[in-house]
Order: structure tokens, then C-alpha cells, then sequence
């Protein structure tokens, strides 16, 4: 069984600033970090690899400082990782990052075959969920995404059992191998690394590959050329003027909300039991 | 490509088990618009088994067409079955614009036609508009992380897609005199071919959260400072019956679980009352809550962005304000033997 997960470095947004004056993103100003969705689609390769066995392969396109997210990869369960890292690739939008993806997977999958492309959900800087799918589609492999549970890999049959999160439910789906799945946080708990893993870790050098590296490239699908969509402008929403400020103590505030509150008969009424 | 060879405003009517996603007529709402500047028919499309009923009703939410696949493996949402559908159909009557809704499904589906065709998606968008001179689809959405929006468009190749949220679009009011075209397409489909099955679908009927559907939340942010102090907000909630909801920092910090967060990445809510409570008011988050009736915002930082969107604001500290808020309306209760409940 070999595994592989797409990874990609996001800023932190909880932390990120936006230069107010020329409404960019202050880039320095928040720490990269492993997507967390999909830190969560390593650590089910590791959950499936408990049971299957086999090898789990972690790739990533990025600045070369991007090897960070390769090592917390490997620190919580991955045995290799690949980085694609090039100018050429810069400015790609989800179409031309799949793929980019999906070529390297193509290398990958030449020395040893993929049986199952985990993916996060969606990556907290960009927010698409467009990428998994992508990548899928240029494999000619099913996507299953918003998967909440794998419930069973049949190796012998060549197939897995997954729970598949709806608006209201989720559905049972039966996929053929090879496939590819993007999961949800709920899919598990991120396990403490143990230390072997760290060490490992720490020692470890990705494998980095340049659009060089790759076969069979088609040059004007990458980056900012074979990106569809361009970002047309930024603005800040126009505020609106707001409503009405309650003004005075809190205790004269909550006396005039409450009484806002119980005029408003058609939104909150007090119905009396008796 | 001739961009001039592709025309029409086209939205993917989603459904299960035969009734149409409200999204899908928040969308019909939002493309007669778009479709009525670029003065070309609005079209839905409908796929699946046994729907062919269901076109009268997207007519009558405003559609000029409505193409319709009928197919038995069609029944229920596949990437596969379903992409191959609309593939035929985008390469035959080539639209401009297409538009889904921003679900499970639609994204699914979106993501994978945008691929085979080779063109532009926009996710997750909350504002639409057109360029009429140039045709273009304006299609907006907040940005990392969600303090601010970033309009994107798709010059150079068509159709132009977007998945829209569910909730930020207005439907029109259902007009059963409307008239439209009903075309039906046919298409080879083999259930052997088929690399996936939905063995089962569970509908989560006891979900205790549902707050897309509540009609009053008491949202609490990270200016309630812990956990201890969010608290609060649970018994405010208690108090009035409401349901509770967070902010994405809320949900990240693990106050509360996702299915609890308000936001861009979490449910779009329209109650009738909405406590915003310690929250600054993000873009991210406001795009989740903003179209609800009654807003209370109670926030420390007079110059809070959420104070803009409220209907009545109170600048002061939560932790003082709410005992005092929970206390009135407890006393409230006792005095008139009764529950709080909503029109």
C-alpha cells in the first residue's frame, strides 16, 4: 500500500495582519505552519498504514523553506517527501496547481504505484477545496472528498469503505483503488509524535524536484500562465453606518436592550404558560 | 477559444432525493440578475432520477431553460456520473457563466468540471456581479483568512464558474406563471463503469446543532477571553432558548466544535436574533451572519468592525454586561410564569 498526501506551508491566519494602507498581506507577521486539515490527512495514512503496511510519501509544492512541512510530515508518521520547487511554478491558481501535483505524482507513482492521494479538506489560506479534486480528475482516479471516516481498506478487493460528510448527514461510499480522498479535522486526532519519528525528522532531506525534474511538462499549464483566474482587485467591504449605539452604564444598557428587545413582539415574545 | 461562441447564464440545480437544495434558487435569484445585464437567458440544469418534475418549479424560480439529464445511475451525487453530465452539456450549449452552490456536492462537482474544462473556479464566493462590456464574471470572496475580499475573474477562458455560499443570495418569489423552455438531453451512462457507489445516506435527523436553521444564536467570540468565561454565553443561550454558535478563533482554540462555527468556513446563519458577543467582526465572520434580522453586538473595542453590521451596539465588557443581561431575562421569566419564544 503506498499512500501519499498532498501538504502545502500556509501562513497561520489566526495570526496573519493585513497592511492596512496597501491592503496586502503582512507575510512576516504570521509563522508558516503545516495546513492543519491536512495534518490530519497524514496522520490517517499513519492510521492506515498501521493496519495495511506499506509506505506513506508526503508532496508539496513551495519556496524551498517549504521542507519544513515535508519534516512535520515525516515527525508524525510519513516516510519520505517530495518538494516541487521552482519560479516556474509561482502564481498558480487550483488549476495549474493541480496540475503541477498531479505531474510529480506521475514521477512518484512511475518508481512505486499509488494505491490512495489523501488530501486536507482545503488549505486555511486560500479556502478552495478545488485542488483534491483537480489532482483526481488529471489522475483519472475517483475523488471522494469531505471524508469523515475510512472505515476499511480492502486490499484484496481492491477497494475502501468511507463515510462522506453531507449538509445534513453524511453517505456510505464504496471507492475502487486507486482514489483520492480530502479529509475533514473530525477524521481523527492528531497523535503525539513519538520520538523516533522526531529524530528522524530532524535528520531527514526531502527530495527536491524543479520543473526539470519532471516528465512530459507541459510549461504553459504552470504558474501564473496556466492559471485561469487572476485576482481582479482587493477591497475592504464598504462598512455600512451600523445601527444604533446603546450608550450610558451597563446597567442603562441592559435596561434599554431589553427593552428594544421586548418591542420587537414579532422577533421575541414572552408567552405566558398559564 | 472564441470567447464570443460561449452565451447564457447557466445554474446547477441541486437535489436530493428530489427536492431542489435552497441554494440552488438563491442562485436562479442572483443568475436572473447577471443574466438580465448580459441580456441572455438564465438557464438551470438539473441532474439526476426521475427529476424531470422539478423543472417547472426551477422555471418558476426564474429560469428562461432548464436542461435536464434523467438517468438511473444518476440517482445520487457521484463526481463521475454527475461531471460526465455536465460536461456534455457545457460543451454542447457552451455558457458563459456557470454558477453552483457552495455545498459538499457542488464544490465536489465544480472542482472536477473546471478541471476536464480547463477553465477558472472561484470558491466559495459571497458577491456577484458582471462586467457587462467585457463579460466578465466579477465573482468575490474573502480572502486569508477573511479580513478582506479579493474579486476574481476569468478573462481568457469559458465558461467562467463559481461555487456560491448558500444563504448570502436572495431567491425570488415563486411565479407559477412564468414560462420556460424544458429541454431533455440524453446521455450513455453504464453503472459498471462507475468507480464509486453510495452503498448508504444517513440523514443526521438528530443533530442538536442545526444553527442554519435557528431562530435565535448567541455567537460568542475570543474576546470572551476563556473557556471559563465562555460559559456565559451557553447560559444566555439556555436562558432564551437560543442555540450557540462561535468564531472561527473560538472553534480553532477547541471552545466549541466545527459544526458550531458561523463563518466563511463554518454555517451561514439568518436568524431572527444574532448575539455577536466578544467578537471583533472579521470579514470572514461577518459574511456568516451578516444577512440576520436583529443584531446585538457587545464588544470593548468601540471601533469593532462588528459594531457596523449591528442593529444595536454596546461598547463594554461582556463578562459585566451578560450576568446582568442573563439576570433580566431570568427575572423576566419568573414574573410572567412563561417561556421565551420566537414569532
Amino acid at each position: 500500500m503506498h499512500i501519499v498526501v498532498c501538504v502545502k506551508q500556509v501562513p497561520d491566519t489566526k495570526i496573519i495582519k493585513i497592511n492596512p494602507k496597501t491592503n496586502t498581506l503582512d507575510r512576516r507577521s504570521a509563522p508558516a505552519i503545516l495546513n492543519p486539515y491536512d495534518a490530519h490527512a497524514v496522520q490517517e495514512a499513519v492510521k492506515i498504514k498501521e493496519i495495511t503496511g506499506g509506505t506513506i510519501s508526503v508532496l508539496s509544492m513551495g519556496p524551498p523553506q517549504a521542507t519544513a512541512v515535508i519534516k512535520k510530515s515525516i515527525e508524525i508518521g510519513a516516510d519520505r517527501g517530495y518538494l516541487i520547487s521552482d519560479r516556474a511554478f509561482a502564481g498558480a491558481d487550483t488549476l495549474a496547481t493541480s496540475y503541477a501535483l498531479s505531474k510529480a505524482l506521475e514521477k512518484i507513482s512511475n518508481d512505486l504505484h499509488v494505491d490512495i492521494v489523501i488530501c486536507g479538506k482545503h488549505a486555511i489560506d486560500g479556502d478552495t477545496g478545488q485542488v483534491g479534486p483537480g489532482i483526481a480528475r488529471r489522475m483519472d482516479i475517483p475523488p471522494v472528498t469531505n471524508v469523515i471516516e475510512v472505515t476499511e481498506v480492502n486490499q484484496k478487493e481492491k477497494t475502501v469503505l468511507i463515510k462522506r460528510k453531507l449538509t445534513n448527514g453524511h453517505e456510505l461510499i464504496q471507492a475502487e483503488l486507486p482514489c483520492l480522498l480530502t479529509v475533514e479535522k473530525e477524521i481523527n486526532n492528531i497523535e503525539y509524535s513519538p520520538m523516533p519519528n522526531m529524530i528522524k525528522a530532524a535528520r531527514y532531506d526531502p527530495i527536491i524536484w524543479a520543473v526539470s525534474d519532471l516528465e512530459n511538462v507541459d510549461r504553459s499549464q504552470l504558474g501564473l500562465k496556466g492559471s485561469p483566474t487572476i485576482v481582479g482587485k482587493m477591497f475592504t467591504p464598504p462598512r455600512p453606518e451600523g445601527g444604533k449605539r446603546l450608550e450610558g452604564t451597563a446597567d442603562e444598557q441592559v435596561a434599554q436592550l431589553m427593552e428594544v428587545l421586548m418591542e420587537k413582539k414579532d422577533l421575541l415574545t414572552l408567552q405566558s404558560s398559564k | 477559444m472564441n470567447l464570443d461562441d460561449y452565451r447564457g447564464v447557466w445554474v446547477f440545480i441541486e437535489q436530493n432525493d428530489a427536492k431542489i437544495e435552497g441554494v440552488s434558487l438563491e442562485l436562479l435569484g442572483a443568475g436572473r440578475k447577471l443574466a438580465d445585464k448580459l441580456q441572455v437567458p438564465l438557464a438551470g440544469f438539473l441532474l439526476g432520477c426521475e427529476i424531470k418534475p422539478l423543472a417547472t418549479q426551477v422555471i418558476s424560480y426564474g429560469a428562461d431553460e432548464v436542461y435536464v439529464i434523467d438517468h438511473p445511475v444518476l440517482k445520487n451525487y457521484r463526481t463521475e456520473s454527475y461531471m460526465l453530465g455536465v460536461m456534455l452539456l457545457a460543451q454542447k450549449y457552451m455558457p458563459e457563466i456557470i454558477l453552483y452552490g457552495a455545498t459538499p456536492n457542488g464544490k465536489d462537482l465544480a472542482s472536477a468540471v473546471a478541471t476536464d474544462l480547463s477553465t477558472g473556479l472561484t470558491a466559495d464566493t459571497t458577491m456577484l456581479d458582471v462586467d457587462v462590456d467585457k463579460r466578465l464574471l466579477e465573482a468575490s470572496r474573502p480572502a486569508f483568512g477573511g479580513n478582506i475580499m479579493a474579486t476574481i475573474l476569468c478573462k481568457k477562458h469559458r465558461p467562467q464558474m463559481a461555487t456560491v455560499r448558500p444563504k448570502v443570495m436572495k431567491a425570488m418569489e415563486p411565479d407559477s406563471s412564468r414560462f420556460g423552455k424544458i429541454i431533455e438531453e440524453k446521455i450513455d451512462l453504464k453503472e459498471e463503469d462507475m468507480r464509486t457507489k453510495v452503498l448508504q445516506i444517513v440523514n443526521d435527523v438528530t443533530k442538536k446543532v442545526n444553527l442554519a436553521d435557528a431562530h435565535v444564536i448567541v455567537c460568542g467570540g475570543k474576546g470572551m477571553g476563556d473557556l471559563q468565561n465562555f460559559q456565559l454565553i451557553y447560559e444566555l443561550a439556555d436562558t432564551i432558548g437560543a442555540s450557540v454558535g462561535g468564531t472561527r478563533d473560538v472553534v480553532e482554540a477547541g471552545w466549541l466544535p466545527h459544526e458550531q462555527q458561523v463563518g466563511q468556513t463554518g454555517e451561514t446563519v439568518t436568524p431572527k436574533i444574532y448575539f455577536a458577543i466578544g467578537i471583533s467582526g472579521a470579514i470572514q465572520h461577518v459574511v456568516g451572519m451578516k444577512n440576520s434580522e436583529f443584531i446585538i453586538a457587545i464588544n470593548k473595542d468601540p471601533n469593532a468592525p462588528i459594531f457596523d453590521v449591528a442593529t444595536y451596539g454596546i461598547v463594554g465588557d461582556a463578562m459585566e454586561i451578560l450576568p446582568k443581561l442573563i439576570e433580566q431575562f431570568k427575572q423576566l421569566r419568573t414574573e410572567k410564569g412563561g417561556e421565551i419564544s420566537y414569532a
